[in-house]
This record gives structure tokens, sequence and C-alpha cells, in this order.
């Protein structure tokens, strides 16, 4: 099996990211899935960042504790990574400001040859490692063309004097002729709610989730959408449900900061039955935390965030292409239930680049609310069977349309009469049967890995690529459920059958998900927690998998 | 189908000479002004916080969505940017806009959304039994400031003109046709509109006599003088007892915030097209 690992730093500044994904691109061109990761401090200029990118013949979602090449422009590159690299490690750096075993090449003077901004720096070190990988300059061209926007011919000179520095060392072969997207978690979320109808998508910016309200606002040129950034998250959260009110199908996105200061207009768009779906993007808390880190210590909170009982939906996509669709279902399902809807993810599948797999995305149809039908005078919260009600927007002729954050009668006028606070909450306990309906139709729990095993890891969220590929190694099961809220029991107790060892892989230090299948009767023996903002490497899994077991 | 006088039949629990009727009705006079002149009644949205004031949204037989403490002026930018055909109105108090809200007040006026904002301004919290709010004069003894409170009010209408409102106006609920008057001038202005009424809280703290006494109407003052509105909003600082003008300070039509954002022209293949012209671009 071909398994790569690219190891890509410099300095916060230096357009590390972008070279991490040129050298994701040109794996992508030579048939290979890829993965990249992307860490950073939370600073602008002059801190360590760098990417793994991996590359491997099948589908991957986490990176490896070695690296096969590194690819150094700053001294800490090669010095903060030293137990990455391994006897043949093919090290290329920017001769200039790094020293270091292996093959310099010196950007700058190429640079000033050329008489070409210190940006393209990068494509001379990408064209210098694909000929160190043995990766066809034809490959380099096909990829600076296509992801190069500004200047490509440019960059192309730059990138041949980059791939005539230095010779072929570690010859990469064609993997197959594959090509796929390659795309951050955070646009697949945005692609996923754009097919799901999207009209409004209203943020403050905070990391891990600021690049969706970027790429939103990006393809408001392309799409029907309206973006707005407003003054705070409260705004944030009362406009999209202004936006909903009118008529607009309207999503948030935020991290735990930010969805603290949402959660009262969150409890408001649960009694006032006005839809919004927050895309609540997880990094390492509590507080301020790890800001550009991952984690995920956040289930519990966004389970019962906000004052008050009203039913939620709660999906948590473990993959791009589970992102894309749960994205586009959530946004379905909360307004045909008329609740709020959270799309948690984090910083490891918001930020992280993936090869996206198309055939793999079927958004199932989850069907259309039903019409309103014309039984008199309009009530914006008249009793129905499922609790759900005609929902219409202004304007609307003929109809008077309330809502309400007050308890309120079926008109939407504010009451305090005992009966109609029990009757409402009936209401509200139908809806959440109703949302259960819809759940029960689809499937919220995903079972990967060895199916006789009679051992399982227990994971939801990014940490189920990873997760499969220890189980697939060690011939274990995988058990996610997408689904967190309503709980899909009965599905998770069937996905169980034949389990006696059940662990769970969490990056929170309580088992939060574990806490939540105890309260539904299912027993978890071990959790194996990540308490340090960095997604587990396959070996750190492998190893920690080995000590619970 | 709402009724003839726009009235609910939810019952009123209003204290007996409370300011918020003469509002309700000035408001709702001022809506059928409206009305007549051509505006459908569906396309009239109220938005109301939390508070006394509130009510207004029980009360009154339109579209109304009765918001969270704080929080009318976000969710009626929302309803603006989803239909800019709508006309949308917030009542809140001083509590909610210059209190719990205050910031999305002043971004409001900011961006020129155009929304009117009427601030039943009481100058107390009624509802919660009788607290200092931020235009309670110094002193003044509140259930939460037995010795009185520490701190001067603000002045909202400097706070306005400094935030780049276009409609700058003050009333009181001690004049229904004035303030029905300047009710129905701030709908039918284009932009951010701001009125601030002083009104009459009967329970906890009741200004009649002195808003009788030191209240006037503005006359000669000219609305298109950017400097002569912020002379004249000074000569009351909601503590002193000068003089107190009715009207409007201060009037300017701009670019609404609506109007800038981009009305996009669907392409002919539709998202899917869009989403799989994305996808070929990241190969």
């Amino acid at each position: 099996m071909n398994d790569i690992s690219v190891l890509t730093g410099g300095r916060a500044g230096d357009g590390i990211n972008s070279a991490g994904l040129l050298v994701a691109h040109l794996f992508n061109h030579m048939g290979y899935q890829t993965y990249m990761y992307f860490d950073y401090p939370s600073l602008i200029k002059g801190g360590h960042n760098f990417t793994i990118t991996r590359a491997a013949d099948q589908k991957i979602g986490a990176h490896r504790d070695r690296c096969d090449y590194l690819l150094a422009l700053s001294q800490d590159s090669i010095d903060l990574h030293r137990e990455l690299i391994h006897d043949s490690t093919v090290v290329l750096f920017d001769s200039g400001r790094v020293q270091g075993d292996g093959q310099g090449i010196p950007v700058e003077e190429i640079l000033n040859a050329e008489k070409a901004p210190s940006v393209m720096g990068n494509s001379c070190i990408i064209g210098a490692f694909a000929k160190a990988a043995g990766i066809p300059f034809k490959v380099v061209e096909t990829v600076i063309w296509r992801q190069i926007p500004k200047d490509p011919e440019k960059n192309l000179i730059i990138a041949r004097r980059g791939y005539d520095a230095v010779g072929e060392k570690r010859v990469i072969p064609r993997a197959g002729d594959t090509c796929c997207p390659l795309l951050t978690g955070n646009e697949v979320i945005g692609l996923g709610l754009l097919h799901g109808g999207l009209d409004a998508y209203v943020a403050y910016p905070m990391t891990p989730t600021s690049n969706l309200l970027h790429f939103l606002a990006g393809t408001a040129r392309d799409f029907p959408i309206t973006v707005v950034h407003p003054e705070n998250e409260i705004a944030v959260m009362l406009m999209a449900l202004g936006f909903s009110y009118a008529g607009k199908k309207t999503a948030v996105g935020t991290s735990g900061g930010g969805f603290c200061l949402m959660t009262e207009g969150f409890s408001f768009s649960g009694a006032s039955e006005v839809p919004v779906v927050v895309v609540m993007g997880q990094r390492t808390g509590p507080s301020t935390g790890l800001p550009t880190y991952t984690g995920q210590a956040d289930l519990q909170f966004i389970l019962h965030a906000g004052q008050g009982e009203f039913p939620r939906l709660v999906v948590a996509p473990g993959d791009p292409e589970q992102a894309y669709v749960w994205s586009s279902i959530a946004l379905s399902l909360a307004w045909k239930c008329q609740v709020p809807a959270v799309i948690l993810v984090d910083k490891t599948l918001c930020e992280g680049t993936y090869s996206l797999d198309e055939k793999a995305i079927v958004v199932p149809d989850t069907g259309e609310p039903e019409p309103a039908v014309d039984s008199g005078p309009y009530r914006r919260y008249e009793i129905t069977g499922n609790g759900i009600s005609p929902n219409r927007h202004p304007p609307s002729r003929d109809a008077v349309i309330k809502v309400n954050s007050y308890a309120h009668d079926e008109a939407g006028i504010t009451t305090e009469r005992a009966d109609m606070v029990v009757i409402m909450t009936e209401k509200r306990q139908n809806k959440a049967r109703a949302l259960k309906g819809e759940t029960d139709l689809l499937e919220c729990v995903k079972t990967y890995g060895n199916k006789d095993a009679s051992t399982a890891i227990l994971c939801w969220g990014s940490t189920l690529l990873v997760c499969r590929e220890v189980a697939e190694s060690r011939g274990i099961r995988v058990i996610q459920p997408v689904v967190l809220s309503p709980f899909p029991e009965a599905s998770l107790k069937v996905a169980l059958s034949g389990i006696m060892d059940l662990i769970s892989v969490e990056e929170n230090a309580d088992g939060q998900l574990r806490t939540l299948c105890s309260q539904h009767g299912i027993a978890v023996n071990h959790h194996i927690a990540k308490l340090d903002g960095r997604p587990f490497s396959v070996e750190e899994l492998e190893a920690r998998l080995k000590e619970a077991i | 189908m709402p009724s003839q006088n726009l009235i609910t039949g939810a019952q009123n629990t209003w204290c007996p000479g409370c300011g918020n009727f003469t509002i309700q009705f000035a408001l709702r006079n001022a809506i059928q002004g409206l009305v007549t002149d051509g505006i459908p009644l569906e396309n009239i949205v109220l938005v109301t916080g939390i508070g006394c004031h509130a009510k207004m949204g029980d009360y009154l037989d339109i579209n109304s969505f009765y918001s969270i403490h704080g929080r009318t002026i976000p969710v009626a930018t929302g309803i603006k940017l989803a239909n800019p055909d709508l006309t949308v109105i917030c009542c809140a108090g001083d509590g909610d806009a210059y209190a719990e809200g205050l910031d999305h007040l002043i971004f409001a006026a900011k961006r020129n959304t155009d929304i009117t904002v009427i601030i039943h301004n009481n100058r107390v919290y009624g509802l919660t039994t009788g607290q200092y709010t931020p235009t309670s004069p110094l002193g003044f003894r509140g259930k939460s400031t037995p010795e009185g409170t520490p701190e001067e009010p603000f002045n909202p209408l400097s706070l306005m003109l400094a935030s780049g409102a276009g409609f700058v106006a003050r009333s009181t609920s001690r004049k229904m046709p004035h303030l029905a008057g300047i009710i129905g001038q701030a709908l039918r202005h284009k932009g951010f509109s701001f009125i601030d009424v002083l009104q009459i809280c009967a329970t906890y703290f009741n200004m009649t006599e002195l808003y009788d006494r030191q209240g006037y109407e503005l006359s000669g003052h000219d609305t298109a003088d950017f400097q002569a509105a912020c002379r004249k909003v000074e000569e009351w600082d909601y503590n002193r007892n000068s003089p107190i003008a009715f009207g409007v300070f201060y009037k300017q039509e701009k670019t609404c915030f609506e109007e800038r954002f981009r009305r996009h022209q669907p392409s002919p293949g539709g998202r899917e097209e869009q989403i799989r012209a994305f996808l070929e671009r990241k190969r």
C-alpha cells in the first residue's frame, strides 16, 4: 500500500496552508486519496505553521507520526519535527533560511533572478518536491494552472527552477486515474447547506468556522444567498430568526464561545418554532482555550443549551461526505419540523482538507413540509396531529402571523393560562416525536470495519476516519452515531449486537458520548480521551487502543 | 383576517394611565395611514422586545415577532434583509434598546437599515417593578438603587446622531396627535428612523408634570442641518430640568443597508450546476 506523508513548514504568513494544499493536489493528480492537516497558532505573522499532507490508495482522514518528505521554509520546520523524521525522509529546505541535512534550494536567489515576489517561494519548493518525488513536471503544470489563479505563468517558471534544482530522491508511483475535488470541511458544509436550499447565512468570525463565512460570502456571487456579518453572535442568532420568520432558510456558524452568546436565541427558536441551523465548530476549551486547535468537549453543552425543554436536531458528521449529506438534511429537517438544528463539527473537520468522494454523496429525500391548508383564521401555533403547525411568512394575505417567545396560545398571543402552557408543551413533545420519526427513516448510526468483531470503537464526529483506519487494521468494528439528538437508541443497540467490549474514542476528558450512551442503558467499557487539542495520529490511536484492550 | 380596528381580543394589562395606550393608538393610526396610502397591511411587521411596551405585539392585530429582551433590532434587520418590501417597525423599551441591546441600536443607525424604531422611554423598568434605566436621572431611587442611582443618564438622541441615524425624533405619550404624526413621518422615511418617546409610567415614574411643563414642539428648526440637530438635542440631557423639545431633529435620506446587498441573478443551471462547477474547480 502506498502511504506517503509530507510535512510542509514555515512561518505564519508564508502561505503554508496553500503550499500544503498544492502538495495535496500533486498527489491528487497522481491518483491518490489525500488528507491535509493544518496546524497553526493563533497569530497572524511569525509563529510556526505546518501542514501534514498524507496520500494513500484508500480513503484517509488522519495524519501519521512520520513524514517521508519534509519541506522546510523555516528552521523550526526541521527543529520542531525531528521525531517525525526517519532514515529515508527526504528533507528539502530553503537554503537561505534553513540549515540542515538534506537538499537545500536557494529560493531567494531564484526569486531574485526571475524578479518574482517572495510569495512565489512556495512554487519553488513545490517544484523541488515534485522532482524529488519523481512527479512528472506535466503534473506540476496542471496543478499550477488549475490552482494558482494569480500569474500561473510566472509561478510555473519558478516551479521549474525548483524542479531543476534537485534530483529524484524517492519516487512516488502513480496510484490510479482518479482525481477528486479537494475540499475543506467548511467548504463541504457550505455546499451541503446550499444543496439543502440555504437562502441566508449569518455569522460573526470565529475559528474554526470563519472560513465557512468566507466561503459562503464568496459564493454569494454565484448562489442566490444573502450573507451577513453582524456586530456579535447575539445579533447573528436573532437576525437569523428574522430571516427565518420572513421565509428564508437560514444558517449561522460559530464556535463554543459564540454559541454561548447564541443560546438565549437558540431557546427562543425552540419556543417560537422559528427554525434555524447552527454550524458549531468545536475547538479546545474551556473559554477561549486554544482557538486554532480541535476538541470534542461541547457535546453535552449542545445537547442541553438553552433554557427550558424543546426538541432539537443535533448531527455530528464524521467525514466530508457525511458533512455534505447531513448539512443538507439538517436544514431540511429543521424547516420540516420547525426546530433548531445543530451541525456539530470541530476544527479537524472544518479546516482539514479531504479528497471528496462524490459518489458517496447521496442526500436522502426528507420530503417537504406539509402545505398549509385553509381552516379558518390563520393561527401560527395551530394544534395539529404531529405538533407541526402550518408555517406561513409575511406578507401572507388575510393571515396575521404572530410568533412569540412567551408562552402563547395557538394564535401566538401571550398567555399564562395553565392549560395552554401544558398544551403547548405537549405540542413540542409531539414535534419531538415527529422529528424522531423523520430521523428514524435515516441511517443515524454508521457501522464500519469487521461486522463480526466482538470489540468496537464508539466514536462521533471527525475522529471517525482515524478510528476506521485503526479498526480496519486491527479487525474490530467502528460504530458512529451521526445523529445525537434525538438519540438513535434503537439503531445504536442494533449496531452493538455481538459487541462485548466497547471503547469510546473522544477528544474530551469526561467521555461525553459515553455519558450519553449510559443514559440510554448502553455501557461503554473504556474511554480513550484526547486532551491536547491535536487530532489523533494513526500511531497514537493504535497505541492507546493497545493499552485499553 | 385582521380585525377592522387592528386591535386583537387579547386582554389589555397595562396599568390605568399608562403611556403605552397613547403609543398604541398613535401607532395604530399611523399604520392605518400607511394602509390608506396603499401599503398592504400584510406587508407590515411589528417586532417587540420584552417589557411593558412589548405587549404591543399582543394587542395590535398585525404580523408580529415578540422577541426576547433587547433583541428587536437584529430580528427587524433580518426580516428587512430577507424581504425589503416589508415595512418593519420595532417597539422597544429603554431597558431593551439602551441597556440590554444598545449595540444593535447603534449598528442599525450605522447601517441605515430601513426600519422604524420606536423607543417607549419611560426611564424606568416597569415590568420588573421599578429599577433605574440608562435614561433615569442621576439619583433616581429604584429598587436596585435605594440610595439613588450613582450614574448619569446618557442622551439617546446624541448617541443616534453620532451613530449615523438619518431620522432622529422625539415625542411623548402626552401628545398623541404629535406622536402619530412623527410615527407617520418615520414610517415614510426611507432609511433608519428613530423616535424616542418620553412615556409616562403611571406606577413607577410619573413624569407627567415635568413633560407638560418643560416640553415644547420644535418649530423653525432646520432638520437638514446636522450641527443644528446636535446642538438642539443637547438642550436637555435627560437629567436637568431644561426645556424638552419634541419633533424631528434631523432628517437625511441616504442609501439603505438592504440596497447595498447584491441581488443575485439566478444562473441558468441553478444550484446543482453551480455546486458541480465549484467541485470541478477544486480538482
